[in-house]
């Protein structure tokens, strides 16, 4: 294993999941495998999103994180592994599968159809049809209507539900994508690089958002390149590398300098050694099996 | 996230009706423009001809020949795609047609047999585009060839005498003229409204917009894109399939190789309209006035006075105009 376990309690032993992790976990990984033309990006990797529990994902580029986030949306399959929600094992999962699961996803990529009216674009996938499949045209334009002006802070006058992709600057596209995972009543919301374009206050309002999604009591998987906007809304961080579970530190335990020389640890060796004196003052339980990390497949 | 400041919808309405609607609707706005220049140039310079009804009840009849088709190739190509077979499916439908008819005496069962064989020619174009994951271009350029050879072999050549459907109510409903007016134009009328309605005020529709706008976005967001390429395939092959019957039954005859010569003005009905070749943008109403635009050229050519060695080069000319239109149109009011 090359997992560095900080709640070695909860952690899942690998063989079979005991029901009474089943209650609060909703989302969890067993030994995911992934490789892309004999390529290996993930690596047994095990993780877990309990309800109301906000993790951060971090980890260079290439560490596998999007790859990672694929697989619980459904976008990719794993080669090897298994996904179980709300502990109940998932075969075959697809993106619709996903999101009927309540996983929705800000992507980093945005996901936005540029050429389309925003109501179109809040609905992709999710259109408010009848039995029949004809659109309620004008229902949807109206829930686009207030989530701009309630949720999007959309001021300008010249933006309507039919205004174009195209029209938007890039924090608008960013809140566009954002309050669309936000409406559908997401059960897990992923959202991968959030605060990248931002401004200042784009991002704190960002962040406050995260942090509602906490006390609504779903679940979030935040990844970002910055340690300092994770370590301010995450409950735990899962650092990853090459593929590979690098380590997972509650942010009640570790102060954001104990993490950031980890992750400088991190990046210049793969791993991390507990015994050096640096972080001698780690958790000590929490990093038990660290040496074990690189050892095995 | 909170909202700042909102602009009040008073505020938003404030912004003037008329410029909400031109912008919304201005490659439809430029299109009819088009239309009615050309027709009032034709008035002008043919009034006898263009001023009395049975130039009319003409592209009534002919125009849907194509046109038919056209509305929903539009939403082939509003979804990124392509279908260059369909001549060859008008044919193909058509032998479906002479087998159950022969074999049964019934034109109604003809008439479903050659609708079969439509779709099914589509679904055939959808599965090897999507299954096989070859760009639908190459792929129809091939099928156009398969079903037009495979017409060839099945009928041996042979061309067929229809003359015995007369009368027949399966026949009556595709070539009657009720009110004075071809049923060929009721069935474009009501097919254009089961294209535009399907295309902007239903699933199938919104799913296309976002597959032909943005793949990538469609496959994040769990859209089922095969599915949806497939559907639109199947709806063009049962559309060709309907277009040769009622052009077949109209004749009396059907020749295999019937069909050939609409492969053009169907295109070109769809990109006068202003649908984009990229994908992501189109107007069913804009291929319902762009058929007739194309639908009508020839006859104005002739009947201003002009030789038929002029229809090409005036075709070239309103079909370049015209995209010339909506691309200026398009990055004037796209915000």
């Amino acid at each position: 294993m090359t997992t560095v376990r900080a709640a070695a309690g909860d952690a899942p032993a690998g063989e079979g999941s005991g029901p009474r992790q089943s209650v609060t976990r909703c989302l969890e990984l067993k030994g995911v495998h992934k490789s892309f033309g004999g390529v290996r990006v993930l690596q047994d990797v095990d993780f877990h999103l309990d309800r109301g529990e906000v993790v951060g994902l971090l980890g260079d580029n290439g560490a596998g994180k999007s790859t990672l986030i694929k697989i619980i949306t459904g976008y990719h399959q794993p080669d090897r592994g298994e996904l179980l929600f709300d502990g109940q094992a998932v075969h075959g999962l697809t993106v619709q599968k996903a999101r009927d699961l309540g996983v929705e996803t800000v992507y980093q990529e945005r996901a936005l159809a540029d050429q389309q009216p925003l109501w179109r674009n809040i609905f992709i996938g999710r259109d408010i049809s009848n039995r029949l499949g004809l659109l309620d045209v004008g229902q949807m334009r109206r829930i686009t209507e207030r989530l701009m002006t309630e949720e999007m802070g959309f001021t300008s006058a010249v933006l309507t539900p039919d205004t174009t992709v195209t029209g938007l600057s890039g924090g608008e596209r960013q809140g566009l994508a954002i309050v669309r995972a936000l409406h559908f009543e997401a059960e897990i919301i992923i959202l991968d690089e959030p605060t990248m374009g931002l401004s200042l206050k784009e991002t704190e309002k960002l962040l406050r958002f995260v942090e509602g999604i906490r006390r609504k009591g779903k679940s979030a998987i935040f990844i970002d390149h910055n340690i300092f906007h994770v370590y301010s809304v995450a409950d735990r961080i899962v650092v990853l590398d090459r593929g590979r579970i690098a380590g997972d530190f509650p942010t009640t335990r570790y102060s954001l300098d104990q993490l950031m020389d980890i992750m400088r640890e991190v990046a210049t060796s793969g791993s991390f050694e507990t015994d050096r004196p640096k972080f001698a003052d780690v958790d000590q339980a929490a990093v038990s099996d660290a040496s074990d990390t690189g050892a095995s497949a | 996230m909170s909202a700042a400041s909102v602009a009040s919808p008073k505020e938003r309405a404030g912004r003037s009706a008329l410029t909400e609607f031109t912008t919304r609707y201005a490659s439809q706005i430029g299109i009819t423009v088009a239309f009615l220049l050309l027709w009032g140039t034709f008035i002008v310079l043919a009034p006898e001809t263009f001023t009395s009804d049975l130039i009319y009840k003409s592209f009534a009849q002919t125009t849907p020949y194509f046109a038919i088709t056209a509305m929903f190739l539009t939403m082939v190509i509003v979804a990124g795609d392509i279908d260059l077979s369909f001549p060859s499916i008008m044919a193909l439908g058509m032998v479906g047609f002479v087998w159950a008819w022969d074999a049964t005496g019934s034109v109604a069962l003809g008439v479903i047999s050659a609708l079969l064989v439509g779709g099914c020619a589509g679904l055939f174009n959808g599965l090897v585009v999507t299954i096989v994951g070859l760009p639908s271009l190459v792929v129809t350029i091939g099928t156009q060839f398969l079903f037009r050879g495979l017409t060839l072999v099945l009928v041996a050549g042979k061309s067929f005498a229809l003359v015995e459907t007369r009368g027949e109510p399966a026949r009556e409903l595709l070539n009657a003229k009720p009110f004075g007016i071809p049923m060929e134009f009721w069935w474009l009328l009501g097919l254009s409204i089961l294209a535009w309605v399907l295309l902007n005020r239903h699933r199938l529709g919104a799913n296309t917009y976002i597959i032909g706008d943005n793949t990538q976005t469609a496959r994040l967001m769990g859209i089922p894109i095969r599915r949806t390429r497939i559907m639109l395939f199947v709806l063009v092959g049962v559309a060709a399939a309907l277009a040769g019957m009622m052009n077949s039954l109209q004749i009396v005859n059907f020749y295999p190789n019937m069909g050939s010569g609409y492969l053009l003005p169907t295109l070109a009905a769809v990109f006068v309209g202003g649908t984009s070749v990229f994908g992501g943008r189109g107007s069913v109403y804009g291929t319902f006035i762009g058929a007739f635009m194309i639908g009508g050229i020839a006859a104005g050519i002739t009947a201003v006075g002009l030789t038929d060695f002029w229809t090409n080069l005036i075709y070239g000319a309103i079909i370049l105009i015209s995209i010339s239109i909506h691309a200026i149109l398009q990055r004037r009011f796209q915000r």
